[in-house]
Parts: C-alpha cells; sequence; structure tokens
C-alpha cells in the first residue's frame, strides 16, 4: 500500500467521520488475499471439466466487477456494456490476427480503446443531460450500432469474426496453451483480482469517493466543488477498461469472438446479471453473483444431456439456463433488492 | 401544466397528459422538418441506387412496415407512459403472439387473421397476470428494479420458447397471399394486410384512450397518479389494465406479423430495439407519435439500406436514434422541457 492512497483516504475518511463511521478499509484487501491464496491450487484439484466452468465463473466476474464500477458505485445504469466487451475482445482479436500483435499488448491496447469509447458515450450522455432510461438506452444503443457496425465491415472480416491461430506449443506470449491448462484459469485468477482490488482502491480514493458522492446527490456534490462531469467520466473509463480485459482474455480462451458474442445483448445482460444477484454497489455482489450463476448453465446442460422422465420431451434443448437466469433475476429483485451480499451485510449491520 | 385545447377531451379530462400531447397540436413545423428529411433521403437514396423503382420500393415497404412498428411501440409507449417502465419484454410478447399464431394456423388450422382476435385476448390476459404477479409489487421501487424484471421476463419468455419449440425458423402461410402492384412497386397483400390491421387497431386504441371513461382514467394516471388517486381512481386497476392493453398490442402486431417474418424465439428482440427507437423518436408515452415515428423508422429502414450499401439497415435507424437521444429526448413530437 503507498503512502499517498494511505493518505488520501485518511483525508477523505476523515472529512466524512462526522457523518459516517470510519470503515476498515483493508479488510477487503486482506480478503482478497486469503482468497487468492486459496483458490490457486484450484486447478490442481478439479477435474478439466469443472476448471472450465471455474475460468467462466471468473470471466462473468471480471465483466460484471466492470459494470459494478459504472452503474453501481458510479450509478449510472449501463445496458450496453457489451461494447466494452466486445471491443476488448475484437481489439485483441484483430491484432492477433491481421498483425501478429501479442494478446497482451492487445489486451493493454483494448482497455485503452474501451476506456476512450466509454469516455465519448460517457460525455455525450452527460453532456445531453441523459438520465435513467434514456441513459440505459443510449448506452445499449451504442453497443447495439458497433455489433451492426462488426457485421457489415470487412476491416473486422463481418460476421464471421476472428478464430485465434492454434501454435503448436504454449506460449506465454501469446497467451495459448494446451486445451484445460490451469495456466487459464491462474491467469483468469489474476486478472479478476486486479480488477477486485482496483475496483477497491477506487472506492477508497478520492476519486472514488466523489464518485459516490455525484451518485447520491450530484446537485450537492456540484455545489460543494467536485468536477463531476470528471468523476463520472473517469469511473465510465475505469469501467469500460475492467470489462476489456473480460473480452481479452474470453477470445484467448474461447479462440473465438464474431459480433453478436461480442457486442450482442445477451453479453450486456451477463454483465449485469452477476452484479445484480451478488449485490449492485457492493464489492463483493459481482464475485458472488458470478459464482452463483456461472456454474447453473452447466447443471442445467447436464440435466438436459439426460434428463429426469418428466422432462423428457426437453432432451437436447438449449435455453433452460438462461430461463433460470431470469427466474434468479426476478426472486432476486422482489426479495433481495440489494442482491445476496447486500442482505447479508444489512443483517450484520443489524446485529 | 400547460393545457393544449384538446377538440376531443372527455367531459372529465383530468389534465393535459404525455398520451394526448401529440394529438391536441399538431406540431407543423417539425412535421414539415421530418418530412423534408425524408425527401432529401429519398433524394439520396435515387441518387445512390439510380433506380426509381427500387427506392419506391423501399418506400412502400419502408411505410407498410413502419405501421406495424408503429403498432407495437404503441403498446410499449403506453406502458412507459402511465407505469413509467421501460418494457424489455415487449419484444418477447411480441414473440410469444408469433408462436401462438404458428400454433393457431398449423395445429388449429385458423386463418392468420381469426387467430388474432385469440392472440390479443390472450395476450391481454397475459400482461394483465403479469403485471399484478410480477411488476405490481415493484411499483414504487427505482426505474431499474422495474428495468431488469421485464429483461428477467424477456429471457424466461424467449428461452421458454427455444425450449419448448427449438430454434428452427418457422413461417406462417396466409391462404391467398400474392403481390400487389402500388406506385410502381409490388407489395405482398400479407403486408398491406398487416398495415391496414395495424392501423385499425392504433384507431381504436386512440378512439380507446379519446373517449371512453376508462381511456380518460388512463390518461389521468399518465399525467399524475397521485392526482388520479385523489380524485377516486384506482391506479392499480389502471397499472393492470394500461400493461394489459400494451402487452395486447405487442400481441396483435405479432400476429400481422407472422406471415411477414421468420418465426424464431429471437425475432422479438430484434423488435424490442426497434419499438424502443420509435417509442423515442415519438416522445415517450406520446401514442399518436409512436404511431406516426413508427413509420419514420421503417422509412429511415428502408432508406438507410440504400444509403448505407452492404451496412446492415438497422445502423441508420440506430444512428437516428442516438441523435434523437442526445438531441431531443422528448421525441420529435413532445413537448420541450
Amino acid at each position: 500500500m503507498s503512502a499517498p492512497a494511505d493518505a488520501t483516504a485518511a483525508a477523505s475518511a476523515a472529512a466524512r467521520s462526522d457523518a459516517l463511521p470510519r470503515q476498515p478499509w483493508n479488510r477487503p484487501l486482506a480478503v482478497v488475499a486469503v482468497l487468492t491464496v486459496l483458490l490457486v491450487p484450484l486447478p490442481l484439484v478439479l477435474p478439466g471439466a469443472q476448471e472450465a466452468v471455474a475460468v467462466r465463473v471468473l470471466i462473468f466476474a471480471l465483466l460484471s466487477i466492470g459494470w459494478n464500477v459504472m452503474s453501481g458505485f458510479g450509478g449510472m445504469f449501463s445496458f450496453g456494456h457489451a461494447a466494452y466487451f466486445g471491443l476488448g475482445a475484437y481489439t485483441t482479436a484483430w491484432l492477433l490476427v491481421e498483425r501478429g500483435v501479442s494478446p497482451w499488448i492487445g489486451m493493454a491496447a483494448g482497455m485503452v480503446i474501451a476506456a476512450a469509447f466509454a469516455v465519448v458515450i460517457g460525455f455525450l450522455a452527460l453532456r445531453y443531460r441523459l438520465r435513467g432510461a434514456y441513459f440505459a438506452l443510449a448506452t445499449f444503443a451504442f453497443a447495439e450500432m458497433l455489433r451492426l457496425w462488426a457485421i457489415g465491415s470487412d476491416f473486422v472480416n463481418r460476421a464471421e469474426g476472428y478464430h485465434v491461430p492454434l501454435l503448436p506449443e504454449s506460449s506465454w506470449w501469446y497467451l495459448q496453451f494446451e486445451p484445460g491448462s490451469p495456466n487459464y484459469f491462474w491467469i483468469a485468477l489474476a486478472l479478476t483480482v486486479a480488477a477486485l482490488v482496483v475496483s477497491i482502491l477506487f472506492l477508497r480514493s478520492r476519486a472514488g469517493q466523489f464518485t459516490l458522492a455525484a451518485r447520491d446527490d450530484a446537485e450537492a456534490a456540484a455545489s460543494l466543488g467536485i468536477p463531476v462531469m470528471r468523476y463520472k467520466l473517469t469511473t465510465m473509463a475505469l469501467a469500460g477498461a475492467i470489462s476489456s480485459v473480460a473480452g481479452a482474455f474470453y477470445v484467448q480462451y474461447y479462440l473465438f469472438v464474431d459480433p453478436d458474442l461480442a457486442f450482442g445483448s445477451s453479453q450486456s445482460i451477463q454483465a449485469i446479471l452477476p452484479a445484480v444477484i451478488g449485490g449492485v454497489g457492493t464489492i463483493w455482489g459481482p464475485v458472488i453473483g458470478a459464482a452463483v450463476l456461472g456454474p447453473l448453465s452447466d447443471v442445467t446442460a447436464t440435466i438436459l444431456r439426460n434428463p429426469p422422465p418428466f422432462l423428457e420431451f426437453l432432451q437436447g434443448r438449449g435455453g433452460l439456463d438462461v430461463i433460470l437466469y431470469g427466474l434468479l433475476l426476478i426472486v432476486i429483485i422482489r426479495l433481495l433488492p440489494k442482491g445476496i451480499y447486500g442482505a447479508l451485510q444489512e443483517r450484520w449491520s443489524r446485529r | 401544466m400547460s393545457r393544449p385545447a384538446e377538440d376531443v377531451a372527455a367531459p372529465d379530462d383530468a389534465a393535459a397528459t404525455p398520451t394526448t400531447a401529440g394529438a391536441a397540436r399538431v406540431p407543423w413545423a417539425r412535421a414539415t422538418a421530418v418530412v423534408g428529411v425524408l425527401v432529401v433521403a429519398v433524394a439520396l437514396a435515387y441518387l445512390q441506387s439510380g433506380s426509381g423503382i427500387v427506392v419506391s420500393q423501399a418506400v412502400v415497404t419502408g411505410i407498410l412496415v413502419g405501421g406495424v412498428y408503429g403498432l407495437v411501440a404503441m403498446g410499449l409507449t403506453l406502458i412507459f407512459g402511465v407505469l413509467d417502465i421501460v418494457n424489455f419484454a415487449h419484444g418477447a410478447f411480441l414473440a410469444l403472439a408469433l408462436f401462438g399464431t404458428y400454433w393457431l394456423v398449423t395445429a388449429l388450422g385458423l386463418h392468420p387473421l381469426v387467430a388474432l382476435a385469440g392472440n390479443i385476448v390472450a395476450m391481454f390476459v397475459l400482461g394483465a397476470l403479469v403485471q399484478r404477479g410480477v411488476l405490481a409489487g415493484a411499483m414504487d421501487r427505482p426505474l431499474e428494479n422495474q428495468l431488469l424484471i421485464t429483461l428477467g421476463l424477456a429471457m424466461i419468455i424467449e428461452n421458454g420458447l427455444l425450449l419448448f419449440f427449438g430454434a428452427d425458423p418457422r413461417s406462417v402461410a396466409l391462404p391467398g397471399d400474392r403481390g400487389v402492384a402500388i406506385l410502381g412497386a409490388v407489395a405482398d397483400l400479407s403486408r398491406i394486410l398487416a398495415f391496414a390491421g395495424a392501423l385499425v387497431l392504433a384507431g381504436a386504441l386512440f378512439l380507446l384512450l379519446q373517449r371512453t371513461r376508462l381511456g380518460t382514467a388512463i390518461r389521468a394516471v399518465a399525467a399524475s397518479s397521485t392526482g388520479a388517486e385523489l380524485v377516486g381512481i384506482d391506479t392499480r386497476r389502471i397499472y393492470v389494465l394500461t400493461f394489459a392493453i400494451g402487452t395486447a398490442c405487442a400481441g396483435a402486431a405479432g400476429t400481422l406479423l407472422a406471415p411477414l417474418v421468420t418465426i424464431e424465439p429471437t425475432t422479438g428482440a430484434q423488435f424490442t430495439i426497434i419499438a424502443f427507437v420509435v417509442v423515442v423518436l415519438g416522445g415517450m408515452g406520446n401514442v399518436v407519435g409512436a404511431l406516426v415515428s413508427g413509420l419514420v423508422i421503417g422509412l429511415a429502414e428502408q432508406l438507410g439500406g440504400l444509403l448505407l450499401p452492404g451496412q446492415s439497415p438497422l445502423l441508420a435507424v440506430f444512428i437516428v436514434f442516438v441523435l434523437v437521444l442526445f438531441l431531443r429526448p422528448q421525441g420529435l413530437f413532445g413537448r420541450s422541457g
């Protein structure tokens, strides 16, 4: 932990100390560290198929951590997070396939492009004061425009998308290993942990505190001299960058991307679901939600492969997993509107 | 709130409401501007394609499809205007009606137009049940909650259809369908029927809103739910009925569209997108605006296909959408502020 970060945190904590008790900020970081240590040996224990589930959980979490930064902490409801995921995926794939550039560099480039795109959308949306439903629809429209543009552009291989060329041997530089290699899990874990730490540090930073203030009451924050626009754009850029990493890793793990996978609305929904189910605007919400949702599609796939007698007619059909996602979403919103973690938190604090 | 003079106002009209704003005054300047832009687009499309027939085909198809877009969007905008819900399940309801039509036509051998009545009733009931059962409890919650609930509904309906019907594309044929020549272009009879049906239903909905006690109550709730409650309107009942009417619009549109589109579980989602564009363009809550901008979007889609060759025609629709969102979020025909 760097000293200046501590100093600003202490300063902002002191500024709020009248209203709020000082929060033990190091606890989340400690939990992250413990969890990381516990999870590292996981691929050595899990069978191969389970490891794929674990990797999917991590991609889910990474994408949703980005959504949560923008929509949970920033209070700007994004319905087009596929834009950032897709930009990360397409930048990496394009640089790798067309130019032979390492996915690591592609990932960094994707972060920059996604952050820049987020700033442009954010600037337009905030400049023209889009709120609530209008903001959500605008983000949705931008993601759809990217999808339609990708489908119609030779520049990105139209609707066919990209296959990542297979290498004869494993390579860290090209982020490719034999199928089922634990390296994939470790890289995904490292990226997710990094995103979590960034989101925790962001929240305790001056910028994060100002963002929360602007979320809770933009006018009051502005009247205290907080440049609301600048902090909202910073938040969106950070969120875009985090979610783009999920896209970049996705391409390297599944070795394929096309416009619907990258920019389709189901990707935007997958960014929202874990955070909403785990708890919007909490650090752990997206992670908990991803851990709940990730394995669900495997459970349903197993059920549909060998259905019990009363579900015989559904054998080999798809869609059950998304139905369960939808049911879970409605149940959570109606019964636990703060999500799983939010509800637990409330119960703890009441004691 | 300013109250525009309404020539068709019922005696106990509560206030000027978003759902009637377009009916009261025709914004001639803006209408002229929209028509002007469309004329320029037609001229550019002519220059780009160099063929009069191609352009007139695009215009005829655009208007015919646009009428149905308008009908889909009328239901959506009504729900938004009255319940303040961004209903992401609207397209899923439409898909449900598509499959309902398919089932009624293939399994029971009904004529698609007979299926229309059945579908409208079924979707009305479904809409009422959904509002009552799932949404009613979340009415006082933040906007995002209702949006996410309708999103969950859309996921359940769409994937339920996928689960039971599979992903194979299906189609419904209209008996006696044939091409009809209009203005040098050819349009299928089914398209013309869909357009006519959409106009008739839109007119019926307009009359319902303007001339009946129920319609007046709906407009009153849209203007102010607290005020409506104070004058003795059962707002919860109005919410249920409005959602049901909106869903029935999606059901009607689904039946009218069934002979025109490939019936797949995801077909509805495309219409959700277009319907949102139409709703925003017409001004959220403005029923007449929705019908007019349905036509505009139908034309934009067809002409955009000519102006941006090689790109999806929807791209033009989205460009229009984003411009409207930023420059006139209250819609082309909405009041400013």
